[in-house]
């Protein structure tokens, strides 16, 4: 229990480093980082999902972009979300995010493995379609352009304010999902993800399970495309494309499933390398490239799977507990 | 005693800064450059910078006295990448001007970057038409050195009516793009008395078109299409391959020259209309074509032409501003005031920054050009529409009271 504390102690510290390091280290770095914790919300609702509940959705990038294209929408077209009602939009983006969620969980949940992530994938392409040829509301290939942030006395358009506000949502999300993953609820999810049948025999109803993990997943899911939307002052199908959806998935393998703070970890180092490093060097993608093989090939559990193995090996409490749930999980 | 360390901090920070700028503010003029040379749109990405640094290495890396800062940045084709690029090159590399986006999409994520960041944007290739048209106020830092989409079909429909078409059908790839340059020629070919028949709108990236040919009506005689990428390889060889021997008038980047080397003998005769073809038979356009290949070893299309004439434009420009960079509303009156004799022809910004300029129909032919020794596809100018206009023969305050082009817009009157 102590080495639990001590993790979220170390999360903790890293935050608040970040949150007091960042605003200082020029305004591109502050831009990246904001996109990165915007983000980083999405790939933990993925996360949610693939590392808690063992269901690999490939389809999350449609509760992403419900939330930022209502955003925009309801910026531009009905000037709403502009002053403090930027608040009710967050609450209308999580709510449509988990609605959209609940629909598409009809048909998803039913599934299993492979046949999950193509129904998952089937119906996050629907929302890409619809984005993409409703030319009267999304705008269809040119997408939406928004005419600043908020302002509700706290000026948005500041990029560092904007960096607290995202930075505020993102360190409130993993707080939220760290607790939901730690509750009962979530500790049966993670008997799911180990042995659905066992569950099942044992009287839980696993459908109802994964069905709200799924809701809860697309609420975050919203808020991430809420905060996008924000970040980049506009969208487009884009944003709701499949690659938008595989990235987030390869975000979380990268980190480490399983683990939130994987997710977080993966999500800054594919933004660091595909927007900082692409600024350096024209080769970045073979680094990209490079980084993925390498994880897959020797770091199967993500790199968080690197720090347990280094905590395992000089530490004497760790016992390889976290290691071995790790690597016992069906991908 | 925290507070004190801070400002000392700060303090030695905002020299430190100062420094940095001083020292870079010596006559530099730094040009942040958005393209994408990774993903999908890599090649063409890269015949976007090649053109422009081909100008800038023939004039020993100088425009208008001032050295040049050239600095790339890679969008990989998504607007929101490139939004990230552009606020990097302003921010931290603090450029005077940031140029290229290839999407239209891209073009109109761009623009506002522009307005808030109070920064010049120079769109080179993007060709978004309401850019330069209804949205045109909302950014004032903005200007166009390439073409709005539907400028050169416009012409095409005014040519189509004349050379006694009189019933078309319109295949365009569906989105913005596709619209607008199957809008222009619809407006102008009806205008002038002629029928678009039917409309398709494919799904961009199409490859088969087998569910799409055999629904064209029989009694049209010609077939107006705007194809792009894999889509303008494949379209006319299964169109032909059916069997359709109706004659085909084209967007001009359906036939471009970056396309037109990996095309077979099946579009010969093909009409397509453009701002640019490698085939414009001047001396400045021959010693372009000429160095191009040299160098890169393929003909230029105008992805290429398109950004050495921005770098042209450029040069003149700071020439005139006495070699120096004079804040971007400045800068922008000085692009206005110079007529251009670029490699695509004569030049200049109309009053909504957009360019007037010719426009030019071509027609496919396989021939020899400037000397070199092969038969090779050229796209053979058959006729030129002097400084035309983005708002064509309509006058602009007529032109933007009707919406922008659309999918439903023009309507269409004459399909069933």
């Amino acid at each position: 229990m102590a080495n639990q504390q001590f993790k979220i102690l170390i999360v903790a510290a890293t935050l608040a480093t970040l949150v007091l390091i960042v605003p200082h280290s020029g305004s591109f770095v502050v831009l990246l980082a904001t996109r990165a914790m915007a983000f980083a919300i999405l790939a933990m609702s993925v996360d949610l999902l693939l590392g808690f509940t063992g269901l690999s959705s490939m389809g999350q990038a449609a509760y992403f972009g419900v939330g930022a294209y209502l955003t925009a929408v309801l910026a531009t077209k009905f000037h709403f979300g502009l002053g403090w009602d930027f608040w009710i939009v967050v609450i209308l983006g999580i709510l449509l995010g988990a609605a959209l969620a609940a629909l598409f969980g009809l048909f998803a949940i039913r599934a299993g493995g492979v046949y999950f992530l193509m129904i998952t994938l089937a119906l996050g392409q629907c929302v890409w379609g619809l984005a993409y040829r409703w030319n009267s509301l999304t705008g269809g290939d040119n997408g939406i352009n928004m005419s600043g942030r908020p302002n509700f006395g706290l000026d948005l358009g500041n990029e560092v304010t904007f960096f607290y506000l995202v930075f505020a949502f993102f360190a409130v999300s993993m707080a939220l999902m760290y607790v939901l993953v730690r509750s009962p609820f979530g500790q049966s999810l993670a008997g799911i993800r180990e042995r659905e049948l066992r569950m099942q025999i044992l009287g839980y109803n696993t459908w109802l399970h994964k069905y709200i993990a799924f809701i809860i997943a697309g609420g975050f899911g919203g808020l991430a495309g809420v905060l996008w939307a924000q970040t980049n002052g506009h969208v487009s199908p884009e944003t709701v494309v499949l690659t938008t959806s595989v990235d987030s998935l390869l975000m979380v393998v990268l980190g480490g499933s399983g683990t939130l703070v994987g997710a977080a970890i993966g999500t800054a180092i594919v933004f660091g390398l595909r927007e900082y490093l692409s600024t350096l060097v024209p080769w970045w993608q073979y680094v990209l490239g490079g980084v993925y093989v390498l994880t897959i090939l020797y770091l199967p559990m993500g790199l968080m799977g690197l720090l347990s193995g280094v905590r395992q090996r000089f530490g004497s409490q760790g016992k390889g507990e976290g290691l071995k749930k790790l690597a016992t999980k069906p991908s | 005693m925290t507070n004190k360390l801070q400002r000392v901090l700060m303090g030695s920070c905002l020299a430190l800064g100062l420094g940095l700028t001083t020292q870079a503010n010596a006559e530099e003029l730094r040009i942040g450059y958005i393209s994408p040379v990774t993903g999908i749109f890599a090649q063409v990405g890269k015949d976007m910078v090649d053109g422009f640094q081909m100008y800038l290495d023939e004039h020993g890396g100088k425009l208008g006295g001032m050295d040049v800062k050239f600095i790339v940045e890679d969008d990989q084709g998504k607007p929101d990448a490139g939004v990230t690029k552009a606020k990097k090159l302003i921010l931290q590399d603090k450029v005077h001007m940031f140029i290229g986006g290839l999407l239209a999409s891209t073009g109109y994520a761009l623009a506002p970057i522009s307005t808030s960041e109070k920064t010049l944007y120079i769109s080179s290739v993007s060709s978004a038409d309401d850019l330069t048209q209804r949205q045109l106020s909302k950014y004032p830092y903005f200007l166009r050195t390439s073409w709005t989409s539907s400028l050169p079909h416009q012409p095409l429909g005014q040519w189509a009516c004349d050379n006694g078409f009189k019933k078309v059908i319109v295949i365009a790839a569906d989105y913005a793009f596709g619209y607008e340059t199957a809008g222009g020629f619809q407006k102008v070919f009806e205008d002038c008395g002629g029928k678009v028949v039917q409309k398709i709108w494919p799904p961009l990236g199409t490859k088969d078109f087998g569910p799409y040919i055999p629904t064209f009506k029989a009694d049209a005689d010609a077939i107006f299409t705007t194809m792009v990428g894999p889509m303008a390889l494949q379209f006319p060889k299964q169109l032909r391959g059916a069997g359709v021997k109706l004659p085909i008038l084209g967007s001009g980047v359906s036939y471009d020259e970056f396309v037109l080397p990996f095309m077979g003998d099946e579009v010969i005769g093909d009409v397509s209309a453009l701002h640019y073809s490698a085939a414009i038979d001047t001396p400045k356009n021959q010693a372009f074509v000429k160095a191009y290949r040299a160098k890169f070893g393929k003909v230029p299309g105008y992805y290429s032409e398109n950004n050495y004439t921005t770098a042209m434009w450029l040069d003149e420009a700071i020439k005139k501003a006495g070699g120096k960079y004079p804040g971007p509303e400045e800068f922008i009156k000085i692009m206005a005031s110079i007529k251009l004799d670029a490699p695509r022809g004569p030049v200049e910004l109309d009053e909504n920054r957009n360019p007037i300029e010719n426009v030019y129909i071509k027609k496919v032919e396989k021939k020899k050009m400037f000397g070199y020794d092969k038969d090779e596809l050229w796209n053979t100018v058959i006729k030129t529409y002097p400084k035309v206009s983005q708002f064509w023969t309509y006058g602009k305050e007529k032109f933007l009271a009707q919406p922008v082009y659309d999918r439903d817009f023009p309507p269409c009157k004459n399909c069933e």
